[in-house]
């Protein structure tokens, strides 16, 4: 597969180390009332779709960003490229 | 001449003459002819044993598609078997072996197989060796193995290279042939940036086989004329010899390129072949087509082939496999190899034809209407019988029987990616269709235009819509454009022991059979009889398999699908894909900073991950390792000792929020550690299971030092670079990993402060008073070299870890050496470092094992729950707080002289040995020499609470039961007191 990544172009997915899903990114709040189930769900639960998925992959041999790659898993299209800090900071996951 | 089958003409380079050996038996060729082609001019038709019934075979094909003519190239250490004689070029001095035959050839003992054909129809083995299961292993599976498998390994290392590269391309052309020829030429011509690659020695496809005439010339002057101009274009690669094995995501395709296969061996500082990773933007398809057979009684025998192959065998190669050939045909193709071969002076004995209205030939007899049913002779054909129009029986004497059932277009690549071809009616074959691979085009007769014309118009054409040229095209070259028009003509009516599969030894009655026991999806049936399961993926026989299936099912052969065609096309040498990653370069080897002196000091080494580090050292008159550790470690707790450290990994963390951010990834507290302090850290995994452990020391405000262990810190780094990015992307904190930056050593033992304070400039004090346990700074050591010191101790013992940059290393090594032989420093190694870790009861990657947590490990009073930190919330949870959670205890036999083993498991002092009883396991195992026991870390269920109970220690596996006593993980010094002196 190749990767377009959004600093340094197209690149073989060699480079790249896979993480899993983009959900990661969205870790629960410790301090929520429902903070033990929101873990849970967190570390535990993932969606395995045929088709469009939010996943991060981690530019190893580059330069060490993390990217949301937006892959079709059943064609292994891509579709979007983002870095996973842009896509962190869209989240509200800023200090 | 003893070539008697050699004709006139063809490719051949006559006035090189080749000598090799078949079977140990001498034979000539020329420069030109593969194995194949040179035995079939020698009048050899017998080149195998078939896989199962040992029938005898000679080669159905001249290409890569080939079944039967399966032979093992080569002898000694570049020994290749179950290689195709119609693929493998002819070479001086060539050697080759037949395969699955003994004594010989001619005479195979396991040919009876043959004659108790019905017992060892589809299914044979699943039906047979069901039971006793105990007889599996020791009885079935041994015969078995012998009896099966074509080829044999040498078992010697293969003393060739192979390689791998990488290439970039406005446009892949895959197959030469007129359709890539003619799409070169177009897009090269353009200027674009091709590559045109063919599994063929010789561009040109199909056209090297026919009498073919392009712009009314013989087609060669068009093909030798289009060679010459695309060579000499810089933009265009072309590539013989290479196979693209298949096409994957993205446009990248994977190619082998046989490089030296055609030389008896590879050219000094060549490899053996190079395997391309091929990005295309665009891609052409022109792989051509294979023509199929016709199943009928007894058609395996040598000399029966495809007609095209005979054709090829007699145009290119100027050889036929008799002076008397038979044509059985359902199409007008088959009578283009009567014609060729009547042209070249073989005797046509007749076409038969199954077409009533097949046409008539001055030259040699037609029979109309009419079928071959059988076959005779010992190992190879002598006669055909012919069921006439009438019903009657006809004998026909004939050395070779050349079958054509029409052309299957060759769709392989276009399903590699789970596209499915689709049915055409007019050729009764599958071609491209559904969802190609992206950028692929399909040419020629691939895409099921069997004309010439139709292919070089068509690879003009795609190569122009590929990459959007405009204008008009240069002119198609002039061609044959007959019509094709094909009838399915799967199998003879009646017939049984029929061969489809011919490397599997698949008839027509097997197919039937499975069908009749159930297995019917083409899935199912391709399993159950091994159809088309061969090294040759069924390139010659699927289709029949198919139509049979479709027959039975009573439905048409699109209603019952096709397999899919998985990469790779054509059978790839292991050789190739590992490339130059074997052995020593399976992996990279990462040397420590005092390799090279520790090797000097005849140091025996281990792998770790990648790395290399000394394991102990021995020492003049010791002859058993445990001998060299217990010194090792008495030495070093007696005095000083140096271990190089210098594996475990190190991140720096530097930032205004780098104290926020250690707080977020350890799960105990980090945000008040003092500046030039080293705090011990826990790093939790979000279920929290613990990930690593380390120390974390505080150089400046805004710049840690963080520790991983060897084996984690890519994981670790990857875990910090992900929660830094995704999850606190706004913090003020930088990673860079700098375990190779820094060689870094500990030095332990009592006197391990007396021997630095000789190396370590005089400005800095480190005494107790001014650098205490946990301590760390910036300092300089032998006259002004950068170096950092940490107060931290792996031991048990006073001990600190010293990093210069890493090029001084080895010399810090050396001088640590001099300036302790006062004080009989002694380095140690990584057995010894386990064992005072083990005797001190720390956790090291056996404890920290992906299933223990904080609790476990007698670390869960740090996770803090004043903040939250990766994995903090789910520790939590009462399932991994449980009463009688295991806890680390140490474990010490009541027999010193008893063994404790690593992976034993704990049990009551008496009751049951079982699992339901169990109550924990060792995970560390030494022997102590400080203790003179063997002494173990383990985990065991409440263990916090059990200290001088008794049990046992059981290991079933091993028959191995003792008994031990629970004490306390830290064996030495559990005050404390030795650390903080």
């Amino acid at each position: 597969m190749i990767i377009n990544h959004p600093l340094l172009g197209p690149r073989d997915s060699a480079e790249f180390t896979y993480l899993g899903d983009a959900k990661m990114i969205e870790r629960p709040d410790w301090e929520s009332e429902t903070a033990a189930q929101d873990f849970y769900e967190y570390a535990y639960l993932r969606d395995n779709p045929a088709g469009i998925h939010r996943e991060l992959w981690f530019h190893e041999g580059g330069d060490r960003s993390y990217l949301v790659v937006t892959r079709d898993t059943v064609t292994h299209e891509i579709s979007n490229v983002e870095l996973a800090r842009d896509v962190a900071r869209k989240l509200g996951r800023s200090k | 001449m003893s070539q008697i089958n050699r004709l006139e003409g063809g490719q051949i380079d006559r006035n090189q003459p080749l000598n090799f050996k078949f079977d140990g038996k001498s034979y000539a060729g020329f420069a030109g002819d593969t194995l194949a082609s040179a035995l079939l001019a020698n009048d050899v038709r017998l080149m195998g044993r078939s896989f199962k019934y040992h029938r005898p075979r000679g080669p159905l094909t001249a290409g890569s598609e080939e079944p039967n003519a399966i032979v093992e190239l080569r002898s000694g250490n570049r020994q290749e078997p179950n290689t195709r004689a119609t693929t493998a070029e002819l070479y001086e001095g060539l050697t080759a072996k037949s395969q699955n035959r003994w004594p010989s050839l001619a005479f195979d003992a396991m040919a009876i197989n043959d004659r108790f054909s019905n017992f060892l129809t589809a299914g044979f083995y699943y039906k047979t060796f069901m039971w006793p299961a105990v007889f599996w292993e020791k009885v079935y599976e041994p015969i078995i193995r012998k009896a099966a498998g074509l080829g044999s390994l040498s078992l010697l290392d293969d003393p060739d290279e192979y390689d791998k590269g990488f290439r970039h391309t406005d446009l892949l052309i895959i197959g030469a042939g007129p359709s890539g020829l003619m799409a070169a030429l177009t897009a090269g011509r353009a200027g674009s940036d091709v590559i045109l690659a063919d599994e063929d020695f010789a561009f040109g496809g199909r056209l090297n086989s026919e009498t073919f005439a392009i712009n009314d010339e013989a087609s060669d002057v068009w093909v030798q004329a289009t060679i010459a101009e695309l060579s000499a274009m810089s933009n265009v690669r072309m590539m013989t010899r290479t196979t693209v094995i298949g096409a994957f995501d993205h446009g990248i395709y994977g190619a082998v390129e046989r490089v030296s296969d055609h030389l008896i061996m590879p050219a000094a500082g060549k490899p053996r072949q190079i395997l391309w990773r091929i990005y295309a933007a665009k891609t052409i398809l022109a792989a051509g087509a294979t023509e199929r057979p016709i199943a009928f009684e007894n058609n395996d025998r040598p000399g029966i082939m495809l007609a095209s192959a005979m054709r090829s065998y007699a145009n290119r190669w100027a050889a036929t496999p008799a002076q008397r050939v038979t044509i059985f045909t359902n199409n007008d193709d088959g009578h283009s190899t009567a014609a060729d071969l009547h042209a070249k002076g073989v005797k046509i004995a007749a076409v038969i034809d199954s077409r009533a209205d097949a046409p008539r030939s001055l030259d040699y007899e037609v029979v109309q209407g009419a079928q071959v049913v059988d076959s005779k002779g010992r190992l190879g054909v002598k006669f055909v019988e012919v069921k006439l129009a009438d019903g009657s029986s006809r004998t026909i004497e004939c050395g070779a029987l050349g079958v054509s059932g029409g052309w299957n277009p060759n769709v392989h690549m276009t399903c590699h990616q789970r596209g499915r071809p689709t049915w055409n009616e007019s050729l009764a074959a599958f071609v491209p269709g559904g969802t190609l691979p992206p950028g692929m085009t399909v040419t020629g007769a691939a895409n099921g235009d069997l004309s010439t014309h139709m292919a070089l118009k068509t690879g003009a054409a795609a190569a122009k819509a590929a990459l959007g040229l405009k204008g008009r095209s240069a002119k198609t070259p002039t061609a044959e454009d007959a019509p094709v028009s094909q009838t399915p003509f799967w199998y003879v009516e009646g017939c049984s022991r029929a061969w489809l599969d011919q490397q599997n030894d698949v008839t027509v009655k097997d197919v039937k059979l499975s069908h009749q026991e159930g297995f019917r999806s083409v899935e199912h049936l391709k399993r159950y009889t091994t159809l088309g399961m061969a090294t040759d993926q069924g390139k010659t026989s699927n289709m029949g398999g198919l139509a049979i299936m479709a027959e039975l099912a009573g439905k048409s052969i699109p209603e019952v699908g096709t397999t899919i065609f998985r990469p790779p096309y054509t059978p790839t040498s292991i050789g190739v894909l590992a490339g130059r990653m074997r052995g020593k370069e399976f992996h990279p080897t990462r040397l420590t900073p005092s390799h090279y002196w520790a090797k000097e000091r005849g140091a025996v080494f281990v792998e770790v991950g990648n790395w290399l580090r000394a394991q102990w050292f021995p020492i003049a008159g010791e002859t058993h390792w445990r001998e060299s550790v217990d010194r090792e470690v008495t030495a070093t707790r007696a005095s000083v000792g140096v271990c190089d450290c210098t594996t475990l990994g190190k991140i720096d963390v530097q930032g205004s929020d780098a104290a926020t951010f250690l707080n977020k990834v350890y799960c105990n507290a980090f945000a008040k550690l003092a500046v030039g302090k080293v705090r011990y850290g826990l790093m939790l995994r979000e279920d929290g299971i613990a990930m690593d452990d380390g120390t974390a020391g505080r150089l400046a405000e805004d710049h840690f030092v963080v520790t991983t262990t060897t084996a984690k810190a890519a994981a670790v780094y990857q875990h910090l670079e992900f929660v830094r990015q995704c999850l606190y992307p706004d913090l003020d904190v930088q990673l860079i990993s700098t375990t190779e930056a820094w060689a870094q050593y500990a030095v332990a033992g009592p006197n391990s402060r007396a021997l630095l304070q000789k190396i370590v400039d005089p400005e800095f004090d480190i005494s107790n008073e001014a650098f205490p346990f946990m301590g760390c700074g910036n300092i300089t050591v032998c006259g002004g070299l950068r170096a950092r010191l940490f107060r931290i101790s792996f031991s048990g013992e006073l001990a600190f870890e010293i990093a210069v940059p890493s090029r001084y290393g080895d010399a810090l090594m050396r001088r640590l050496m001099d300036v302790g032989e006062e004080f009989n420093v002694t380095p140690y190694g990584t057995e010894a470092l386990g064992v005072m870790r083990i005797e001190k009861g720390h956790a090291a990657g056996n404890e920290l094992n992906g299933t223990t947590s904080a609790l476990n490990l007698g670390m869960g009073r740090m996770v803090s729950k004043k903040k939250d930190s990766i994995g903090s919330t789910l520790s939590e949870r009462a399932g991994m707080n449980e009463e009688n959670a295991l806890m680390q205890v140490g474990i010490q036999p009541l027999d010193p002289a008893d063994k404790i083993t690593s992976g034993g498991h704990l049990m009551a002092a008496d009751g049951p040995v079982d699992a339901a009883h169990d109550q924990g396991y060792v995970t560390s195992a030494a022997f102590s020499p400080t203790l003179s026991s063997m002494i173990g870390l383990g985990m065991l269920k409440d263990g916090g609470n059990r200290q001088g109970e008794k049990m046992r220690l059981v290991s079933p596996l091993t028959d191995l039961t003792v008994d031990v006593e629970i004490v306390s993980a830290h064996f030495v010094d559990p005050e404390g007191e030795r650390v903080r002196g």
